[in-house]
């Protein structure tokens, strides 16, 4: 990779990542310079005094010795320009499934404008799963686990509300076996919130781990795109609803909306919904085919990074919104063994459409030449082209900065753009590694 | 240190010894669904 420490400054603060060992650096502003030099000469180490042709230029700033000498300590303690091999790592071959994105309906009783699942339909026949394919999805993923312990299982759809009786026995039916199996479920709700009620609620709240609730932001900008099938908005039904959530639960929710071309000061969306009481917060930039009217264009990401920016100024300045995207663990954090696998599509997560049929993640479902077998025989094959070391088979993935804290990307995303799993979503990359810098600025701001 | 201070440590190596063990959440399950990052995932250790 070109170089082996990335430079940037957040917050009017200094930071320096070194790439090979994840430690991350809080940094003067003559440490900043004497690195940004010791770079742009193309140098990957240190030595014990400053180059000569660097000194040149640095002379008369203050503390530069100082600044190099403590560069140059951490440079011998393998936390500067340090070797980057963690990449060649081998992958334990054997990845029991974990995970279960269960398709509840392939139908929705919303039309949101920007659905990546041609409005719930997945583009086949509308309908929902049955409670027969529920179970034997739960029995496939008892099955298919191996050894691990913690199972999850997220009902998804379209809207998976519309089969509520359907989610409901197969929690039952999951709780019974685990006790039998040694497994422990872990169950989350992604939900547009129409059909929230008391029931549902309550069942919500003692059985889900985590309920994940679609809304955009500010009235005008949610009902734009999340319209009823009569065309109507659905931030008046749904926002009283998600209070209800919210302020029931002990359980984690989050608030999940999208933001597309035509809303790029999503921070109005991210404050408004904090406005209306919700703390955990959670705004994406939208996933659409090439030439869709709303998609994110090259053109937009300045506009992005100044929002992301201002973000991080607002956040950095109150502690009652989590926002996802700005979540980083610098202590501990995942293994390096996840950080080169990723989201694990294909191989420990999958997804059961209500046919029954197995996709690598709720993003191929339908995509007939990535099925990957039927909960309803047990069929399974898993995905080698997606469970394999990201980083080294991503184009472009192994000289990034951020290939650690990234996984590689969405493979999903990589195919709707370019047309190949393996290629890199420029535009998805650049906004992911701007929301790293923020998220360690944040952090830091905290330490 | 005046010039530096370290707010994240060289985990990776020692994750290579430690890690593997497969028990946390899988990423796209938590909120997201559409871009997911592995950085801000917890380990279940
Ligand atoms: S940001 Fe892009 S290039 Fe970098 S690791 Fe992630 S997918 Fe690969
Ligand atoms: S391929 Fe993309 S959408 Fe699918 S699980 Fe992975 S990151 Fe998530």
């Amino acid at each position: 990779m070109k170089s082996k420490v990335h430079l940037f400054t957040q917050l009017n603060k200094h930071f320096a990542l070194d790439v090979g060992s994840g430690a991350i650096h809080l940094v003067t502003p003559p440490a900043f310079r004497l690195l940004s030099l010791i770079i742009a000469a193309g140098e990957t180490s240190l030595s014990q005094t400053i180059p000569p042709r660097i000194l040149q230029e640095v002379i008369t700033i203050n503390g530069i010795h100082e600044a190099w000498n403590e560069l140059y300590a951490l440079y011998n303690e393998g936390m500067l320009f340090s070797p980057d091999n963690s990449e060649n790592l081998e992958l334990p071959t054997k990845t029991p499934l974990k995970a279960l994105c269960v398709h509840i309906a392939h139908d929705c009783n919303l039309r949101c404008g920007y659905c990546f699942a041609d409005t719930g339909s997945f583009s086949s026949e509308r309908g929902c799963m049955d409670i027969h394919t529920a179970k034997k999805a739960v029995d496939f993923l008892i099955e298919r686990s191996g050894n691990r312990r913690n199972l999850e299982i997220d009902f998804f759809g379209g809207e998976p509300l519309l089969a509520f009786d359907v989610i409901k026995q197969a929690v039952e039916y999951a709780r019974k076996l685990e006790k039998i199996h040694n497994k422990q479920f872990r169950f989350t709700l992604t939900t547009n919130g129409l059909l929230l009620n008391d029931d549902v609620i309550s069942h919500i709240n003692s059985e889900m781990k985590n309920v994940v609730l679609s809304l955009d932001g500010r009235n005008e900008v949610n009902d734009t795109h999340r319209t009823t099938i009569g065309g109507k908005g659905s931030y008046d039904v749904i926002v009283p609803k998600f209070q209800k959530v919210a302020s029931t639960r002990k359980g984690d929710y989050f608030i999940r909306g999208t933001f597309t071309s035509k809303n790029l000061d999503f921070t109005e969306d991210i404050l408004h919904i904090a406005d209306l009481g919700f703390n955990n917060i959670s705004i994406e930039p939208v996933v659409l085919e090439k030439g869709h009217d709303l998609e994110i264009r090259e053109e937009h990401l300045p506009e992005i990074f100044a929002e992301y920016d201002r973000l991080t100024e607002i956040l950095a300045a109150r502690d009652d919104i989590n926002f996802f995207h700005f979540n980083i663990d610098l202590e501990g954090g995942p293994c390096v063994y996840k950080r080169l696998r990723g989201c694990g599509a294909g191989g420990e997560y999958a997804a059961v459409t209500p046919s029954g049929s197995l996709y690598p993640c709720h993003q191929f479902a339908g995509r007939a030449e990535y099925k990957m077998g039927s909960v309803l025989d047990g069929s399974f094959t898993p995905n080698t082209e997606l469970t394999v070391n990201h980083i080294k088979i991503r184009k472009g993935c192994s000289d990034c900065w951020a290939k650690y804290f990234c996984g590689g990307g969405c493979a999903a995303a990589n195919l709707n753009i370019n047309e190949d799993i393996n290629i890199p979503y420029h535009i998805g990359c650049e906004m992911q590694k701007m929301r790293i810098e923020c998220a360690i600025a944040l952090k830091a701001s905290t330490i | 240190m005046t010039h530096i201070k370290t707010i994240a440590k060289p985990i990776l190596k020692q994750t290579a010894h430690t890690g593997g063990c497969g028990e946390c959440q899988t990423s796209c399950q938590s909120a997201c669904k559409t871009s997911c990052t592995v950085g801000n995932q917890v380990c279940e250790k």
